[in-house]
Formats: structure tokens, sequence, C-alpha cells
């Protein structure tokens, strides 16, 4: 399987007045065509860090220090993401309605996009931003174009945002949250749209979410990240049916199910570690971990426990039998 | 057009503020008015006889009934030095004034604006840094002092500009009037000798202005700008792979325009101000020249006509400001 | 409380420290205050001395500063004058602090018609262009300094009473002022007790950032000859005397006064801003 995204020991450090922070540690994933995978973790384990490196979008503090990101043939790091971003890769945000131009009109931010990428001339970009919503799911398309974000309820500035990912038929979408502060009917809405897009065009998909149900839900694959480490990947069955990462295993013990009761819900202890100190241990996560041992102060490597399944632990929960 | 006319009634209220104020400032003259008026060498008879034809002798309400009454005939009585109607030459000179602001504000949102926009886009750099030097540098101007100072560099150092003199120098013509305004009337009378004469006893006045202006609009160009350019829909067009001018002025810069344009109010109520002084340092025969030669005299009815259009034409600004806010801002348009 | 202020000059401390500019601000803000304190004591001459065999006299060492049209030493009439510049500020500024504290203080804490007072009038001052109100206010009260100090106070009192009652309100809102009422405060205890002390801070930045705009309002008045009046030093009408010798090329009649103008309104704009982001490090430009 060729991969459509390859990310390979990518790390990032945010240079602030308290210190250098290393956000992210040599991350590392991969990712097919027309696949889609989640990125999960707590706010602040770098999951959107990881996307914005990929996109060219860090903030002007932010430095990639290391590693590789590959679109296809493309090295991401080294390429003119202005001809990529958008084109090949798009991205679609939590909080929709800020995440739009509020004093321009949708169907206008959505014609931009085609011009820029699709080939719309300044005559028909108006016509195709119309079929654009209307392919998203807006009802009376002609008379949305011309509403602003602040007309429309979230859900609806989703399907914007999603219109305007989408316009040209990117290889892979980056969803950042893309459900976080919608309600909870919406938000099957737009994750069925965005599956629905995918389907359709074959694009790839990357889902951030810290929402380990909606992940398990949507993702053939999950990557846990924890404190700008990814701590386990593996296909969505394995990782939740066997757990090697502890914190993995805590994850899901903190996740509701259908079947459990709330009695059962137990919340990971401890917080994220202090990410600017010289001495962050190589495991960030050891300080929470009651499996901790003396040999987990060594270098910290990524094991491959099976094909597709790898974890960065040097004590990894036993495999269920 | 219906929310347009709601805001003109909005304006009314404050328009009657500024009436009120206006008339009090009238009663509350040092002294006794009609004593004033009558001279130093009037007779008591003469000043009781005054204050009746004055009207000094009813209750405040009726003086601010007959005031008002006054004020909607465009009657704000006469000079005492001139001896003409206040609202002739308030009139008259006007267009004076008026020019010589526009110019001003004209020139400093043509200098302001892009420095603002550059500072935040370049964040860091030269132009960042210049760009904070004026900010505080220019609002800590005093607009006479640097008026002077452009006189003796540009008239009696390098010798380009003519005697602050006025709006033409003795040897031309003013225009036959359209708008009153000496730039655009000779352009219209196709007479570029004198557009050029009148070009060059503006610029620096105008200039002045401008350095006045420049400070706060550059300030919270800057400023607004480096907000929009944080904000959430801005990673999103980048997202898109707009192209980094669609990104800097469809996106970003129509969006910082807004505190921009909220700010020219204040902006103007310094400049309306400023006026006054950079009349004065280059002899500019406007309203604020008017205003100083009757204040020096004593002539108090010029002042406070003065005032009351100042005030009025100040509201009436305020209210431009509020139509462009709506013409670029939906919410505004469409919002409650 | 003492680990508070100690931690305050730990972050004055720090922000001179970042920004020497503050610093340099504080030590022009030290000279004036020197002058203005010293006064006749540090000037050379007489200020009031005229000698017309030197009028008109380009700066030497004698007169650093050069003389005037009728031979007064411009570098003590500039020094002297510092008194009256800047006590027509501070005079103007305490004089708003106070009305417009209490009033910004009432409306914030009251709310109701107070409120609805309160902003009716500084809607009102505000609808005119503040310095043609100073010298309509001026033009009508008389032409004196005392109506000078009060025409400068009218036209800054709406800021002052919007910045005190938008920190009244947020402290009110914070809650602990209803919890001091429940325990058994009358209104005006709260008020002198409670609130006052907590808007503090921000009402002597706003202080130090209407005193250059304060001094800038005075010379101006003055520049077009209302209030302070020939022969008294003052900056702005000796910039007015100056100004004619301009074009004929005499500069230093109008340059030392003019400049010495500018760079109090800067120390003090400087002074402000540094002074804000010691009292509210969140606002830190």
């Amino acid at each position: 399987m060729s991969a459509v995204l390859r990310v390979q020991d990518l790390s990032v450090a945010f240079h602030t007045r308290g210190g250098v922070v290393r956000a992210l540690d040599r991350v590392g994933f991969s990712l097919g065509a027309g696949e889609t995978m989640a990125l999960v973790g707590e706010s602040g384990s770098g999951k959107s860090v990881t996307a914005y490196a990929i996109m060219g979008l860090l903030e002007a503090a932010g430095r990639v220090t290391g590693g590789q990101a590959w679109l296809g043939e493309t090295d991401l790091l080294a390429a003119d993401l202005s001809r990529i971003r958008g084109r090949r890769v798009a991205m679609i945000f939590q909080n929709p309605r800020a995440a739009l131009n509020p004093i321009r009109a949708v169907g206008a931010q959505i014609a931009d996009v085609l011009r820029r990428h699709g080939g719309a001339s300044r005559f028909n970009a108006g016509a195709r931003a119309i079929e654009a919503l209307r392919a998203v799911g807006i009802p009376d398309p002609a008379r949305r174009a011309k509403a602003y974000p602040f007309e429309l309820s979230g859900g609806m500035c989703q399907r914007v945002m999603i219109a305007i990912a989408v316009a040209a038929n990117p290889e892979l979408l980056i969803a950042d949250e893309p459900t976080t502060g919608l309600d909870v009917t919406t938000q099957a809405v737009v994750m069925d749209l965005i599956q629905a897009m995918a389907a359709r065009t074959g694009m790839a998909t990357i889902l951030i979410t810290h929402d380990l149900a909606l992940a398990a839900e949507r993702a053939q694959r999950i990557a846990v990240m924890h404190a700008g480490h990814v701590v386990e990947e593996a296909d969505t069955a394995t990782l939740l049916a066997q757990p090697r990462h502890p914190y993995t295993a805590r994850l899901i013990a903190a996740t509701p199910t259908a079947a459990g009761s709330l009695d059962d819900l137990q919340s990971v202890p401890g917080g994220l570690p202090d990410l600017r100190r010289d001495d962050t241990p190589p495991c960030r996560y050891a300080a929470r971990c009651e499996r901790r041992l003396a040999s987990c102060d060594g270098a910290l490597s990524v094991r491959a426990l099976a094909p597709g399944h790898q974890v960065a632990c040097t004590n990894p929960l036993e495999a269920a039998a | 057009m219906r929310a347009i006319l709601l805001r003109l009634v909005g304006a009314i209220p404050t328009l009657f503020g500024v009436v009120l104020v206006t008339f009090l400032l009238t009663r509350v003259l040092p002294g006794d008015t009609a004593t004033y008026f009558a001279g130093p060498t009037a007779s008591p008879e003469s000043i009781a006889q005054i204050r009746t034809s004055l009207g000094l002798d009813r209750p405040l309400p009726e003086q601010f009934w007959r005031y008002l009454v006054d004020l909607g005939h465009g009657d704000l009585g006469m000079s005492l030095t001139t001896g003409q109607p206040v609202k002739t030459e308030l009139v008259n000179r006007l267009p004076a004034s008026a020019e010589l602001t526009l110019c001003g504000l004209l020139l400093a949102i043509g200098i302001a604006v892009p420095l603002g926009v550059l500072a935040a886009v370049r964040q860091g750099s030269l132009i960042d840094h210049a760009c904070r030097v004026v900010a505080t540098a220019g609002v800590s101007l005093p607009v006479f002092f640097t008026g002077l100072l452009l006189v003796y560099v540009f008239y009696f150092l390098l010798g380009w500009s003519p005697a602050p003199l006025g709006r033409l120098d003795a040897f031309a013509s003013a225009p036959k009037q359209h708008t009153g305004f000496y730039l655009v009337d000779t352009l219209w009378a196709g007479d570029f000798e004198t557009f050029r004469a009148a070009a060059a006893q503006i610029i620096l006045p105008a200039g002045t202005l401008a350095l006045f202006a420049l400070a706060p609009i550059a300030r919270i160009t800057r400023a607004s700008m480096l907000a929009v350019l944080g904000s959430e829909f801005i990673r999103t067009a980048r997202a898109s792979g707009l192209s980094g001018p669609t990104v800097v002025l469809t996106y970003a810069l129509r969006n910082a325009l807004l505190p921009v344009v909220t700010v020219l109010g204040m902006v103007f109520s310094f400049l309306l101000g400023a006026n006054v002084l950079v009349e004065k340092v280059f002899a500019w025969p406007g309203i604020g020249s008017y205003a100083i030669e009757a204040l020096i005299a004593s002539d108090y009815a010029p002042v406070q006509g003065f005032v009351l259009t100042m005030a009025v034409l100040y509201v009436l600004l305020n209210l431009a400001i509020d139509l462009v806010n709506r013409a670029i801002d939906p919410r505004a348009r469409r919002g409650a | 409380m003492s680990a508070a202020q100690t931690s305050t000059f730990a972050h004055a401390r720090y922000v001179l420290g970042e920004n020497p500019v503050t610093l340099i601000a504080a030590l022009l803000f030290a000279g004036y205050a020197a002058m203005a304190v010293l006064g006749p004591a540090i000037a050379p001459y007489d200020p009031l001395a005229s000698d017309t065999m030197r009028a008109l006299q380009a700066p030497t060492w004698a007169h650093v500063f050069g003389t005037d049209q009728l031979g007064r030493d411009i570098l003590s009439r500039v020094i002297v004058a510092a008194r009256v510049d800047l006590g027509i500020a501070l005079a103007s500024v305490v004089l708003v602090f106070a009305a417009g504290g209490l009033a910004g203080l009432a409306a914030g804490f009251f709310g109701g018609w107070v409120d609805a007072v309160v902003g009716r009038i500084a809607d009102t001052i505000m609808a005119f262009p503040l310095f043609v109100l100073a010298m309509g206010i001026v033009a009508a009260l008389g032409n004196t300094i005392p109506n000078i100090v009060l025409a400068t106070a009218i036209i800054n009192f709406p800021l002052y009473a919007r910045v005190a009652r938008a920190e009244t309100m947020t402290r009110r809102e914070a809650g602990f002022v209803d919890a001091a009422r429940l325990s058994g405060h009358r209104d005006g205890a709260l008020l002198v007790l409670q609130v006052l002390p907590n808007i503090m801070p921000i009402m002597v930045v706003q202080m130090s950032l209407t005193m250059g705009y304060a001094i800038l309002n005075a010379a101006g008045l003055s520049f077009i000859g209302l209030g302070v009046r020939p022969p008294t030093a003052e900056w702005g009408i000796m910039v007015a005397e100056g100004a004619g010798f301009i074009v004929s090329g005499e500069w230093w009649i109008a340059l030392f006064p003019g400049a010495t103008l500018m760079l109090a309104v800067f120390c003090f704009n400087l002074l402000g801003d540094g002074l804000r982001d010691i009292a509210d490090p969140r606002r830190r430009t």
C-alpha cells in the first residue's frame, strides 16, 4: 500500500519567553489512500501542532527541528506549500463560525478557493461555489451563498468549511476537532458528510480529536499522542481490544461507552509534564505511569509488536489472551 | 435605508445636547452680557434697553426657546468686530477649513494605513519599529510647533514652499467657486497654474495635520491587523492556500479596517481642534482663525457660532463613520 | 500584602529592565519635576528682565538658548515656564481625577439613573471636538488660568468616568463587594473601603497618560491667546511669540520652548505606557 502521507521523526519546538518548548518529539505515522486515521490525545498533547507543522502553518515562534513529512513524492517540509495547501492537503477546524471570514459572503469565500485552485474563472466561480454548497448538502444553496457566517448555524458553517476544503479535490483532509462545539446530532451529520466526501473522492483523512469514542467509531487506525509523543499506533479494533501502552489503557478506561456505566469511568491521573525543561524524561508519561521501571529513564524506542501496531513503551502491558 | 434614517434620528439627542451646552456657554459669559454688548460708555438706561432687546430679562427656558428659533432660521448673531452676521462669515470660511482638514486626513490615512499594515505583516522588522516610534512620538507633537518647524525648514532654509500666508499667494486669484475647495475648483476650471499655487500653499499645513493624525491611525491599524492576522479565519485562508495578497488585503485588511474606521471618530475630534492651531500658524483663512480673532477681541457670538458649527460637523462626521462601518461590516448592516 | 508588594516591585524592576525607554522617561520626568519645583532658583537670568541691547541674539555661551525680541533669556524663561505648564496640567488632571473618578465610581456602583446621568454628560462632552469645546468654555467663563484648568478637566471627564466605571463594574461583578455587603458594610463604606483602592492603580496610569494631553491642551490654548498672558513665561506663548520670527530665520525663540514642551509630552506618554505595563501586565504590547 503506497502511503499518501508519511511522517517520520517530526520534531517541533516553540521559542517562548519562558524557554524552548519541545512540543513534538520524533512523531511518526503513515496513512494510506482513502484511509481515515485518528490522532487522539488530551489537549496540549501535540495533535494540532502535528497538523500545523505538516501544513506549514506553525505560528512564528514554532520551528520544525527535525524529521520528515512526505505527501506522496513531495517533501512537505521543503516544498512551496502555497501550491499544496488547499490543493493537495486541506484542513477544517473546530469552531467553524470563527474559522470563516466574518465579513465575506460564504459563497465568495468558496469562490476564492475555486479560483485559486479549481481553475474557476471570475465568471463561473460563483456558480461553482453554489454547486459546492449543494454538494455538502446545504439547502437552497443559491440563497445561502450570499449569507455571512453569522447568519448560519454552526453546523452550516462547518459544511461551508468542508466545501472550501474539498473544493480542489485534495488527496488529504485534516479535520482538527471538526465536531467540537456542535450539538450531538449535528456532530454525526458533519462526520457522515466528511466520510461521504472522502469515500467519493478517495481522499485520506486525519481526524484530530480528544474523543476516543468518536475516533473508534470513525477511524480505521488510531494513533494516540501524549505530550508530543505518539505513544501507540494500531488499527482501531486492535488498539481498543489490546491496548499495550499504559496511557492508551487509561484513556480507554476514561472513555464512556454505551454499555458501561458512569461509575466505571476513571480519569487519567496527573497532568502533562513541563516541556520547557531540559531534563524532560525520555518517556514523557513516566511521571504519571503506574508501571514505571528503572529502565524507563533510559532511551525510549518505538517497538513494533505486530505489523501496524507500534508502541513507545519500555514496559508495555501484556497482550490479552 | 430605514437603518440609516434610524441612525439619523438617533443623532438628534446628541445634537440637542450640543445645542444646549452651546446655549449655556453663551449664558454664563463673564459679567453682564448686556453691559458688555452696550460697551464701556453706555448709560444704565441703554444697558437695560439692550437687555430687553436681547431678551436677557426673560426666564432661561424662554431664552433657550428663542435661541432654538434663531438657530432654526440660521441666525447665529452678529460679529461685533466685523459687523457681519456670524453665519455668513462661517459659511464663507468653512470650505477653507474643510479642505485643509480633509487633505490632512487623507494624507495621514494614505501613509498610516500602509505603514500599520506593513508593521503588522513584518512584525519585529525595521518598519515595525519605525511604526511604533511614529505612533508614540506622533501623539506628543504640539501641532503649532511642528507647523512652525516645517515652515522654518521648507520655507526659510530650503525655500521650497511659499510663505505661510493663506490659501494662495498674492499673485494668484481665487478660482471661480463651485465647491469652495481650491484644489477642486481650479481643476474644474482647468487652471493648472492656480492649482499648483494652491497645492503649494496647502501642502505644509496639511502635512502638519497629517503628522499629528498619523500616530493614532498607524497605531490602531497595526494593532488591529495583528489581531486579525492571528485570528482563526486567517488560518483558514492560509490553509486553503489563498495567495499572500488575497490573505492580507481581501481577508485581513478589510476586517482590520473596522476598528480603524471607528478610531477615525476620535482622530477627527483631535483634527478639528488641531486645525484651529494650524490655521493660526499658516494664516489660513478658515473658521478656526476667525474664531481666534474673535476670541482675542472678546467677540463672543462668532466663538459660540464656531463651537456650534464644529460640534454639528463632528456629529455629522460620526454619522458618516457609522455609515462607512455599515458598508464594510455586514453584521452592523443586518444586525439589530 | 507584603508579598504582593514585593512582587509588584519585582515586576516593576523587571519592566524597567526590559524597557529602558521607561527608565529614560522616568529620568526625564525627574528633570522636569526639578525645573517645576526649583524654577526661578536655577534660572540663570531673570525671566522677565528685558534688555533691548541684547534682543534677538542667537544662542551663545552666555545665553544658551538665545534671547527673544525683548532681550529676555530664553533658557531662563523655558525653565520658569515649567511650573506654569506642569502646574496647569497637574491641577486639571487632579481635578478630573477626583470628579471623573467619583462620577464613574458612582455610575458603576449604583447603576440605574446615576449611571444614565453620568453617561449622558460624558456623551454630550464627547460630542464636541474636545479642543474646540475647551476654547468655548474658556471664552465663556473668562480668559483666566483657573478656567483653563477647568476646561482641560472637563474635556478629560468622559475618559476618567468611563475607566472608573468599567473598573468598578468589573470589581462589583467579581463578587467580593457582595460579600462585604453581606457582612454588614454600608454602600458608602463599601465604595471607599472596597472599590476605591482596587481601581486606584488603573486610575493613576490614566493620570499619567492624560498629563501629556493636558499639557498639549493648555499650551495650545495659550498659543492662541487664551489663559496665560504675556509677559508670563509659558511654553505655548513663547512658541506663539517666536512664530513671527520663524519666517525671518530667528528659529531659537520658538524652537527651544517648543522642543521642551514636546519632550515633556513625550515623557509623560512614555511614562504612562510604562506604568500601564507595571500596573497591568496583561496589556503589555
